[in-house]
């Protein structure tokens, strides 16, 4: 098959989904509601067997190597336009599509994992299938709501999320990304709030909608200047004249920033430096007042490297450069709200308050993925010092968040504290040059952790409690959830025989730790030496907290014997898709199993032209290694080494201290937390960032709303009071003048002297007949003699 | 014709119509009683018929005007008859009402 297939398959597992949103929106209400289900879940089971089709159709044209790193493995991608919306001169607004390995990767990661989701949720929203009665919300009167199940309607959102997410990962152009991207925030906006009579979920679809607003409003200032300096949205070059040549204009943002001409190297790109450079431009204008235009064109061609690269020594103030790094921010703002990163990383845990099966969509392959997805995506126009400062909040998150999984006991928050935490592992990954590593970690992390989710719906199904305080010992009950979210655990937490096997999440965290060694090995110091070390106790936290759990729902006694009491495995249509992740989460990153393509190969072939040589930065003092020092031959006994043993001895010391704990019991949690209470407090309040956050912004926004308000009340409402009074007055005193005096006036008088006639002429009608007779008479001897005589 | 007859012209019988006119107005100024006045009003209209008549015979001119000057007051008289039923039978309930036919008692309507 040819790889021209590639659009048109991709594009029709994109629309599936849609189709389906728009036939449960439009006939949904006049159907039994598992129909909608069943069709949502067959729409995404068809997207996912295309997107399979595609990824063979790919692999047969792109074969992929062992887990080897060449230049070579690299595949170009497919570009190209669907449907041109309009064109206004150079701005070209289209409905395209870029196809990479990274597409497919992600096309099938996102429709695999949304079938499963898909399935699952079939079982676990059982109960929406009929008139719910909400225990959680108290109507007035003191009885719970009573409410239609809304089954459709939440698969219903559920194509639109898997649509969305879909469309972002095909997206050709800035432009679309940007519109999928906030399709992204609006479906997660109606899932979360999925219960909307609940206040805490409201709250949190707010939280959710509000805080991803806030990145995406520096997500726009960084499309504003790429378009402001590139004129253009499309991701890759495309031949737009079918002349078989790539001109100026028919250029994409990656090459544009990264020119075959300059190795691949990052570039000012022309429209950038010449926009910070106008105030030379205009004084060699003002210098050269009879030079033409051509004169002008030749001499900023000359001088436009000494402009871009800071004079011919690079001592120079680089022009445009600033620029291209505002950029790189802004859109890693968008992703910093998207991903949950700090210091937005607060709305992702409320987020918990949508059904366990949005958690897991939003956690895993959508939402979350979408941010980790864009910065791998823009990774070739992000200059150093964004690199840097997205590793930084990469290394934060990763720390605060991991930090505050210590000491959750909801089941489902402490999930969503680790995939923030995991996320934090994702940027820290690329922010120190590892994209491969960033990249396959979202993969990886995307099966465990729509697992591990999946497998507390499950417990939650089976109890009706977030609670882990009053789970334990649910292993016999739930013998299939426990098995497959211990293999969830060991995946998150990396364990493996080391150099042997493990399962995915070994790889890949092993790839960052890997990386981020490198990186500190090249930048001694407080920075580098913090994110390996940030890195690697993150990696120890990860085991103890993710086995803290497992202990304490799966392990010991039970704590609520009523509860447990009831408890029962889940029915089918809930396990088989744990199982089917259970076993994508263990085997997924194996390198080449079989003989087969490995995942890392095939993500190989994606990586940005020109991102894997070792880089530097000409303002920050940092070295960017190439990821293929951590994998070279050279280093084996200086990196791959000792990190693969320190990141396995920090798993065993975070899982020995979770079994000292919670199941030998040498170690008493309620101690360790009583020893140091200041610290479990500060951790379950969740570094009071809510608190802190209320105080920063919340508060003074009340109180700059009250003043607002005040404003509106006294001075605008006065304005409109007095004028609506004065008006009222004008028209008093025009309706008095004008009406009454005027028109009233005439018309009464008008009256009052016909009146007055009538009256004076009643005296002549006497009424007796003889009297008119001789009117008569002497009114015809009248005429007479009147007309004789005059 | 005799001629005490060639003596007549239009002018006799002008005389004749005023004074049945001027007869009739009297009548209808001077009589209370309604059928008095019906009476006036009738020798009113017969004084207006001898001019017509008068005006349209060859007394006053030879080539004559047609029959337009007595058809007219055969009009007349088909219009006094309906006019004197119609105010005989006002006089009547008139009568009916007031137990008089006295004109002047009928004064509901002065102004």
């Amino acid at each position: 098959m040819d790889t021209s297939l590639l659009p048109i398959l991709l594009g029709i597992a994109v629309l599936l989904p849609l189709i389906s949103f728009f036939v449960i929106l439009a006939v949904g209400r006049w159907w039994r509601p598992v129909l909608g289900g069943y069709l949502a879940t067959a729409a995404i089971m068809a997207a996912g067997l295309l997107s399979l089709t595609s990824l063979a159709i790919w692999l047969s044209h792109h074969p992929v190597g062992a887990a080897g790193h060449h230049a070579a493995d690299q595949a170009g991608p497919y570009v190209g336009d669907y449907y041109v919306l309009g064109q206004f001169g150079a701005l070209r607004i289209t409905i395209g599509y870029y196809i990479d390995s990274l597409t497919i990767v992600m096309c099938c990661l996102i429709t695999l994992i949304a079938t499963c989701i898909h399935v699952y949720a079939l079982g676990y929203m059982h109960e929406e299938l009929h008139p719910v009665t909400d225990h959680e919300v108290t109507l007035p009167d003191g009885s719970p709501l009573r409410r239609p199940g809304r089954f459709s309607n939440f698969f219903q959102y559920m194509s639109l999320f898997c649509f969305s997410m879909l469309g972002l990962v095909l997206a050709g152009n800035v432009a679309m990304v940007f519109v999928f991207w906030e399709l992204v925030g609006i479906c997660s906006y109606f899932l979360i709030g999925f219960y909307v009579e609940r206040k805490s979920a409201s709250n949190a679809a707010n939280k959710a909608f509000i805080v991803n607003r806030i990145g995406d409003f520096g997500m726009l200032v960084g499309m504003m200047a790429l378009w402001g300096g590139m004129g253009t949205f499309a991701f890759g070059d495309a031949d737009l004249n079918g002349n078989g040549s790539i001109e100026r204009s028919e250029r994409g943002l990656f090459s544009l920033v990264r020119p075959a001409a300059r190795e691949h190297q990052l570039t000012t790109p022309e429209g950038l430096v010449l926009a910070d450079a106008h105030e030379e431009l205009q004084r060699w204008a003002l210098a050269h007042p009879t030079a033409t235009r051509g004169d002008f064109e030749s001499y900023v061609a000359g001088e436009l490297d000494d402009l871009r690269d800071g004079g011919p020594d690079g001592s120079g103030r680089r022009y445009g450069y600033w620029l291209l790094v505002l950029a790189g921010i802004g859109i890693f703002c968008g992703c910093v709200g998207k991903s949950a990163q700090f210091p937005l990383h607060v709305w992702l845990p409320d987020a918990m308050e949508g059904p366990t099966p949005v958690s897991a969509l939003v956690h895993s392959a959508t939402m979350v993925a979408a941010g980790v997805y864009l910065v791998g995506r823009f990774y070739p126009v992000f200059a150093p010092e964004v690199l840097l400062v997205i590793a930084v909040t990469g290394g934060i998150t990763l720390f605060l968040a991991a930090t505050i999984a210590l000491t959750a006991t909801d089941i489902k928050r402490v999930l969503a504290y680790s995939t923030v935490s995991q996320l934090g592992y994702m940027m820290l990954a690329l922010g120190v040059g590892g994209w491969l590593a960033g990249m396959l970690h979202l993969v990886t992390h995307a099966f465990f952790k729509s697992l591990l989710f999946l497998c507390s719906g499950s417990v939650i199904h089976a109890l009706h409690s977030n609670e882990m305080t009053v789970m334990g010992g649910l292993r016999k009950k739930m013998p299939i959830t426990a098995a497959t979210m211990l293999v969830g655990c060991l995946a998150i937490t990396g364990l493996s025989i080391p150099f042997v096997i493990g399962l995915s999440g070994y790889y890949s965290k092993d790839m960052i730790l890997e990386q981020a060694f490198s990186f500190a090995r090249e930048n001694p110091g407080l920075l580098g030496d913090g994110f390996f070390i940030v890195a690697a106790g993150g990696a120890a936290m990860t085991a103890f907290y993710m086995f803290r759990l497992w202990f304490l729902t799966f392990a010991g006694e039970p704590r609520d014997a009523q509860r447990y009491a009831h408890a029962h495995e889940s029915p089918r249509v809930m396990y088989v898709p744990l199982i089917i992740l259970a076993v994508f989460a263990a085997g997924v990153a194996w390198p080449a199993p079989f003989g087969w393509p490995s995942l890392q190969g095939l993500l190989e072939q994606a990586r940005p032209a020109g991102t894997a040589v070792t880089a530097v930065s000409a303002h920050v003092p940092f070295v960017w290694p190439s990821e293929y020092i951590a994998h070279d031959a050279a280093n084996y006994w200086s990196i791959v080494v000792p990190v693969t043993w320190l990141a396995f001895l920090m798993a065993v010391a975070g899982l020995l201290v979770a079994v000292a704990m919670y199941v030998t019991g040498q170690l008493s949690a309620r101690e360790v937390s009583r020893q140091f209470a200041p610290l479990h407090r500060f951790l379950l309040h969740k570094w009071w960032f809510d608190e802190l956050y209320d105080l920063l912004f919340v508060r003074p926004l009340y109180v700059v709303a009250g003043w607002c308000a005040a404003i509106d009340r006294r001075w605008i409402d006065g304005l409109i009071d007095h004028s609506a009074r004065w008006t009222a007055r004008l028209a008093a005193w025009s309706q008095w003048l004008g009406d009454h005096t005027l028109i009233d006036g005439f018309v009464d008088r008008l009256a009052a002297w016909t009146y007055r006639v009538g009256v004076s002429l009643r005296s002549l009608q006497t009424g007796s007949l003889r009297q008119y007779v001789l009117f008569l008479v002497i009114g015809v001897v009248a005429v007479f003699l009147i007309s004789s005589f005059l | 014709m005799c001629g005490l007859l060639a003596q007549i012209t239009v002018s006799h019988y002008l005389v004749v119509g005023a004074v049945l006119f001027v007869t009739g107005v009297l009548c209808m100024a001077t009589k209370r009683n309604a059928l008095g006045v019906l009476m006036g009003i009738e020798l009113l209209l017969n004084g207006a018929n001898v001019n017509f008549v008068a005006f349209g015979s060859k007394l006053l001119r030879a080539d004559a005007l047609g029959l337009d000057g007595q058809l007219i007051p055969l009009f007349v008289i088909v219009l006094a008859a309906a006019e004197a039923a119609v105010a005989l039978a006002i006089a009547l309930n008139f009568y009916n009402n007031h137990t008089t036919v006295d004109v002047d008692k009928a004064e509901e309507l002065k102004g």
